[in-house]
């Protein structure tokens, strides 16, 4: 099968930073990303689990979303002014597509 | 009823028993837990029927001026306890301006669960309080987190400051002062006849709602404070039990200027001693990212909150029973 090269950005982050990520993302022409919860895990201040915490301030969400390489940079730039000094993780990779004209 | 008879009429009261049911619980490492959505929903609840029946009270009695000037006091209360708590922080602990500054906003603003526990003990006692402290409360969200981010200010890179962003929306438009305040204008729309409708629902289900929601409380106190453990210094520990007296102290000379109720300044002196740890957090995280979330987490909600949950309220009702005016 024929398949695309393509970026794929993956981001956890503090729940209150999701409305903000993803009005960066609709700004930045994102055509498509995934918000998922985060029920857990372990970081530099120990392990955590969603369950025990009360508000969203203690929450993470996951954010994947696939780009052109043409845009990663302008995405990146604009989401790390956001979240360079919040909990969180941002990473890079490159993946494969079916449907390049989706992204 | 003195002050020994009110603690131990509150430590064997249901709601705080099943605080310590969770508290046990957490330590002993039980599996127990109440699905987040539950939870969510009993905060709702809780804040609907405080609301409702605070507007449903005023619709009943009239405003008064004492309105204007409750909640004038509620704001400064919340706009100046971050300064005395950082004040007595930057002179007792290690901790570094930017997460002083963070612990300080926790305690000005509130707690909308502890202002749940005292409104339950006060109608356990059947002391009435103004209904209006449900603006109050509204009221003292804010103010801290204003003067948690001045306190801040002199000690963030200028870059960060301009990163904060506006969060003023969020902090303003949260849930809990949403649901708090659109109750309160749906009480005093809909007046004793609506009252009388959703009383059964609103009113008389309050304490078992009340009593899970403090089981989940007490997990969540629990579970809270064995993984911030680390944070917790002497000095913090200290503090996290005497600033809520001292904002207490401060309630409690203010709501006698204004003339409170008995009820009334109980539900003041509780309001400033309590710590919040739903929506300071969340806009602390947007506002002062540099600042360590788990250092005043695990002191309001591990040490504050079970403190004014067991031995505040029944503290603070003694001493307004002693200080304030007779009720009308």
């Amino acid at each position: 099968m024929q398949t695309y090269p393509k970026k794929r950005i993956d981001l956890i982050i503090e729940m209150p930073l999701l409305r903000r990520i993803t009005e960066r993302f609709d700004k930045a022409g994102v055509t498509g990303y995934s918000v998922l919860p985060v029920i857990g895990g372990r970081g530099q201040s120990g392990a955590w689990t969603a369950g025990e915490q009360i508000g969203n301030a203690g929450q993470m969400a996951a954010i994947i979303c696939i780009v052109d390489a043409a845009k990663v940079d302008a995405v990146l730039d604009d989401v790390f002014a956001i979240v360079r000094r919040q909990i969180g993780l941002v990473t890079v990779s490159d993946v494969a597509v079916v449907r390049a004209e989706r992204f | 009823m003195t002050l020994t008879d009110l603690a131990l009429q509150n430590l064997i009261s249901p709601m705080v028993l099943f605080f310590l049911v969770g508290l046990f619980a957490a330590f002993a490492k039980s599996d127990l837990s109440i699905p987040e959505p539950v939870a969510k929903l009993l905060s709702l609840y809780l804040l609907m029927s405080i609301g409702f029946r605070g507007g449903a009270e005023v619709a009943h009695h009239g405003m008064s001026a004492q309105l204007l000037g409750s909640i004038a006091a509620g704001i400064a209360l919340s706009y100046s306890l971050p300064f005395v708590a950082y004040y007595i922080l930057q002179r007792t602990s290690r901790l570094s301006p930017i997460d002083a500054a963070s612990v300080a906003g926790h305690y000005g603003s509130i707690s909308a669960v502890t202002f749940a526990a005292v409104t339950g003990a006060l109608n356990q006692l059947m002391l009435p309080y103004e209904g209006y402290m449900v603006a109050v409360a509204a009221a003292m969200e804010t103010p801290a987190i204003v003067a948690a981010l001045g306190l801040a200010r002199p000690h963030r890179e200028a870059a960060a400051i301009d990163s904060g962003g506006n969060v003023w929306r969020e902090v303003l438009l949260n849930g809990s002062v949403v649901t708090l305040l659109g109750a309160f204008a749906v009480g005093m729309a809909s007046g004793s006849k609506g009252f009388a409708t959703v009383k059964p629902f609103l009113v008389d289900l309050f304490p078992g709602f009340l009593c899970i929601f403090l089981l989940d409380m007490g997990l969540v106190a629990g579970r809270g404070l064995q993984h911030g453990r680390k944070y917790m210094t002497a000095s913090l520990g200290i503090f996290a039990v005497f600033m809520p007296l001292a904002g207490a102290a401060l309630a409690a000379c203010l709501s006698m200027l204004i003339g409170l109720s008995a009820g009334g300044m109980a539900v003041l002196m509780t309001l400033a001693a309590s710590a919040s740890y739903i929506a300071v957090p969340a806009a602390l995280r947007l506002a002062l990212p540099e600042s360590n979330p788990a250092i005043p987490l695990t002191m309001s909600l591990g040490v504050t909150f079970p403190f004014n949950l067991l031995l505040g309220i029944p503290l603070y009702i003694s001493a307004a029973g002693m200080l304030a005016r007779s009720p009308h």
